[in-house]
């Protein structure tokens, strides 16, 4: 499996923090051809549309796959079997093949592909496909159709996926030609990867791929109702200039749309120009390295007091691939008043959505930020700018007086944060960290410390419950050389953790911490907030004092993992680091952890984000203004 | 809430039409009418939808249907800017005893009969919603059986072609 030469965990762990934001991170904006891959040109050749997927697949430069057959992709399997350069990874469930194809995009910048059969096998990716389409994840998902002849008439395994997934897609294909399927294949890994990025859904009747068909490639891409635009409007760029050479209190709100285009080398040079400070949101996280001094923290319901501040008093918001989501703003009519905004974004569609933009900058942010940069360069050079020290010093003040920390349970238990936190500082920023949803994603956000792009991975936008331990192997096929971490929670790793086997079996060392609280943690803390403590099903008899059904390490140990479990704050770093040191095969720890642990900060659910909290019913105190 | 006419201009491949309709009805937009046709274009279809909508919800959703892959273009219609018509199929009781008056009427509004049956007739017209809608109020009376509409047509004036426009951009 591996690619490269393996580094051990342990002297990752040992090494010092790299100096952030290596060179190396880029991606081409406008790809040379709009068919991916090498572009070799194959003359025509008979073959059946099952052998065009796999060979069409092959010539688009795809290496890994992950999927799981079943009647109505049966012919593709077939000739899957003798390709030597698909490597096939049998998941056990399909839901697991299509987020693994997302860990697998968002560590490679790739486009990730999953391959399931028609009916059930296609329902069953439908939340992965869902969460990509949220995260804006390049995918493409290949499934099985019943024989066209069937197609509508209620046949043994068929659904309309197409019809199912069209508010969650991209773009979708039904396939009933064999003669399409180069094209449809080309056609749906271009428009993937390109624009925005997102999953694309190709339905491919079972008579398609059993038909004769003649291949040849490159197959002609055209598609007239599709030409992203990736270089910001040169006349907005310079007015943006002009709002951040003007500005008194700036910030730069950074989005996962940066991470998406391999732009962080940029971002830096910006920032650094500008001297603003940064938030980077849920999805950015990395993109700009935390220990930088203008990071002021993420933003958002459970963020910073810093970053959160930084946003509602700016003057001006520099937004860059990010899109102004409710977990961000808060009350969208409350959300940082006295700003005005530049919003930078490939997609047209998230300009004035849901905040209206003064300076609208449609494009790439790997084309737009550079431009940027020398328009703000230029304007410095030609006017006096603002001092912004007062600005920093609001900041800094907010930054020191308010850390984002936690205090020790009362239960005696140990404190899920300082678990996670553990897990980050013994790992080191080359790590990868895959979280699942809930208290422990936003501690995972909060407590680990991310240097570099792609080295977090979530599920942000759906929020899918399960997400961690596929995405991680999918990261882990991707990266094989890098620590990969599932940061998870007792309820999200009972609903996917069937893909540990998958991991087993083909050789994918993921590490997985359950954050063991015992219960839905999330959504416990709302209960213990808003609800009087009634506890209404959220009690999952997993952790301390419970039956412990199931027992996670038992469980580890039935798929063939090394299961550890750690109760004890002592415990905490020798498990790691015993973690840290296992190679050969998946590890899963069963961190027990106190259930009463909050995430805090927190602004509550319909408030204005004015009313941020830092624990119960505590807010910080405002220093008066000028 | 304002009505709106847009023309979408798309290619004629299957479930194009689900694709913008679906995304009106997910900003739960009520399409007051619809019409679908072939263009002067092989393989691109116009799509002209009236939707009554507010003037910033109906830009988010014109910015959506943009982002959809078979959609190549999109423009608003004003009522100024270009025609638009209807086209409506009547069937209007008539008997010999009102029969003339039925096609007097019909006549007033340049309408056409194009059957006619022992007590019934089928009236053809085309026009503006409000000139259709008169055509209605005066054959009321007679007794309206069945009434087909289509979808409100339109297109701008002047000598510009919506699908010349979107082509030579692409």
């Amino acid at each position: 499996m591996s690619k490269g030469s393996p580094i051990s965990p342990a002297l990752l762990a040992a090494r010092p923090a790299p100096p952030a934001a290596p060179a190396r991170e880029t991606a081409p904006v406008v790809p040379a051809s709009a068919v991916r891959g090498p572009n070799n040109v194959v003359g025509p050749t008979e073959m059946l549309g099952s052998a065009a997927i796999v060979r069409s697949l092959e010539e688009l430069g795809v290496d890994d796959v992950f999927g799981l057959p079943g009647g109505a992709i049966l012919p593709t399997y077939d000739p899957l079997l003798a390709s030597t350069k698909l490597r096939h990874i049998l998941v056990r469930h399909e839901q697991g093949a299509g987020h693994a194809a997302q860990g697998y995009a968002m560590v490679t910048g790739r486009p990730g592909v999953c391959i399931v059969t028609s009916g059930p096998g296609a329902t069953n990716l439908v939340t992965a496909i869902a969460d990509a389409h949220m995260d804006s994840v390049p995918m493409v998902a290949i499934t099985g159709q019943v024989s066209s002849a069937f197609i509508g008439s209620d046949a043994f395994q068929e659904a309309d996926i197409v019809g199912i997934t069209m508010p969650i897609t991209k773009h979708s294909y039904l396939v009933t030609n064999a003669q399409d399927i180069p094209r449809v294949l080309a056609e749906a890994f271009h428009i993937a990867t390109t624009g925005r990025p997102g999953p694309v859904l190709v339905d491919i009747a079972k008579d398609a791929q059993q038909s004769s068909m003649t291949f040849s490639w490159p197959p002609k891409v055209d598609i007239p109702g599709y030409r992203p635009v990736v270089r910001g409007h040169s006349k907005q760029v310079r007015e943006a200039a002009r709002l951040i050479s003007a500005a008194q209190r700036p910030v730069f709100y950074v989005g996962g749309g940066v991470v998406k285009a391999h732009a962080s080398v940029e971002l830096k040079e910006l920032a650094e120009l500008v001297g603003a400070p940064v938030v980077t949101t849920l999805m950015a996280r990395g993109v700009f390295p935390d220990s930088h001094d203008q990071h002021v923290g993420m933003p958002g319901m459970h963020g910073s007091v810093s970053a959160v501040t930084a946003l509602q008093q700016a003057d001006l918001l520099i937004t860059l691939g990010a899109r102004f989501d409710d977990r961000v703003t808060g009350v969208l009519s409350s959300f940082a008043p006295n700003a005005k905004v530049i919003h930078a974004d490939i997609d047209p569609a998230e300009i004035s959505k849901n905040r209206a933009a003064d300076v609208p900058i449609v494009g790439s942010v790997k084309e737009i930020i550079p431009e940027l940069t020398a328009a703000v360069r230029d304007s410095f050079e030609t006017q006096e700018r603002p001092d912004i020290s007062a600005w920093w010093k609001t900041l800094n003040h907010l930054r020191e007086t308010y850390p984002v920390g936690f205090t020790q349970p009362d239960d005696g238990l140990s404190a899920p944060q300082q678990v996670i936190k553990r897990i980050g500082e013994l790992t080191g920023p080359e790590g990868v960290f895959v979280s699942g949803v809930g208290q422990h994603q936003m501690w995972a956000a909060q407590f680990i410390k991310y240097e570099r792009p792609h080295a977090w991975l979530n599920s942000g936008g759906l929020g899918t419950m399960g997400y961690s331990v596929p995405a991680a192997m999918g990261a882990k096929v991707g990266n094989p050389d890098r620590v990969v971490w599932a940061i998870d929670g007792d309820g999200c790793f009972q609903m996917t953790n069937q893909e540990l086997a998958t991991c087993v079996i083909n050789n994918i060392p993921i590490k997985v911490a359950v954050i063991n609280n015992s219960s839905l943690g999330m959504v416990r803390q709302w209960q213990t907030l808003f609800y009087e403590g009634r506890y209404s099903n959220t009690d999952l008899n997993t952790g301390h004092d419970t039956v412990r059904v199931p027992d996670f390490v038992k469980l580890a140990d039935a798929y063939g993992c090394v299961g550890l479990r750690c109760e004890r704050d002592e415990d905490i770093d020798a498990t790691i680091e015993q973690a840290l040191a296992i190679n050969d095969r998946p590890v899963v720890i069963d961190f027990v952890v106190s259930r009463d642990s909050m995430v805090w900060p927190m602004v509550p659910a319909g408030v204005s984000n004015d009313l941020i909290q830092i624990a119960r019913n505590m807010t910080p105190t405002w220093e008066q203004e000028d | 809430m304002a009505r709106h006419t847009l023309s979408v201009l798309v290619e004629d491949v299957p479930g194009v039409l689900t694709r913008v309709a679906s995304l009106f009805a997910r900003r739960a937009f009520n399409i007051n009418s619809l019409a679908v046709g072939p263009t002067e274009v092989a393989g691109m279809s116009r799509i002209t939808v009236v939707v009554e909508a507010e003037g910033d919800l109906l830009e988010q959703v014109t910015k959506q249907l943009n982002k959809l892959i078979n959609v190549i273009k999109i423009v608003e219609l004003t009522t100024e800017q270009s025609v638009q018509r209807d086209h409506v199929l009547i069937k209007v009781r008539a008997d010999a005893a009102t029969r003339l008056q039925v096609t007097q009427a019909a006549d007033l509004f340049r309408a056409s009969v194009v059957d006619v049956a022992i007590d019934s007739l089928i009236i053809e017209a085309t026009g503006t919603p409000e000139k259709l809608s008169a055509l209605l109020s005066v054959l009321e009376p007679f007794g309206v059986r069945e009434i087909v509409q289509s979808g409100t047509l339109a297109i701008s004036r002047g000598a510009k072609s919506m699908s010349d426009r979107a082509l030579r951009s692409a």
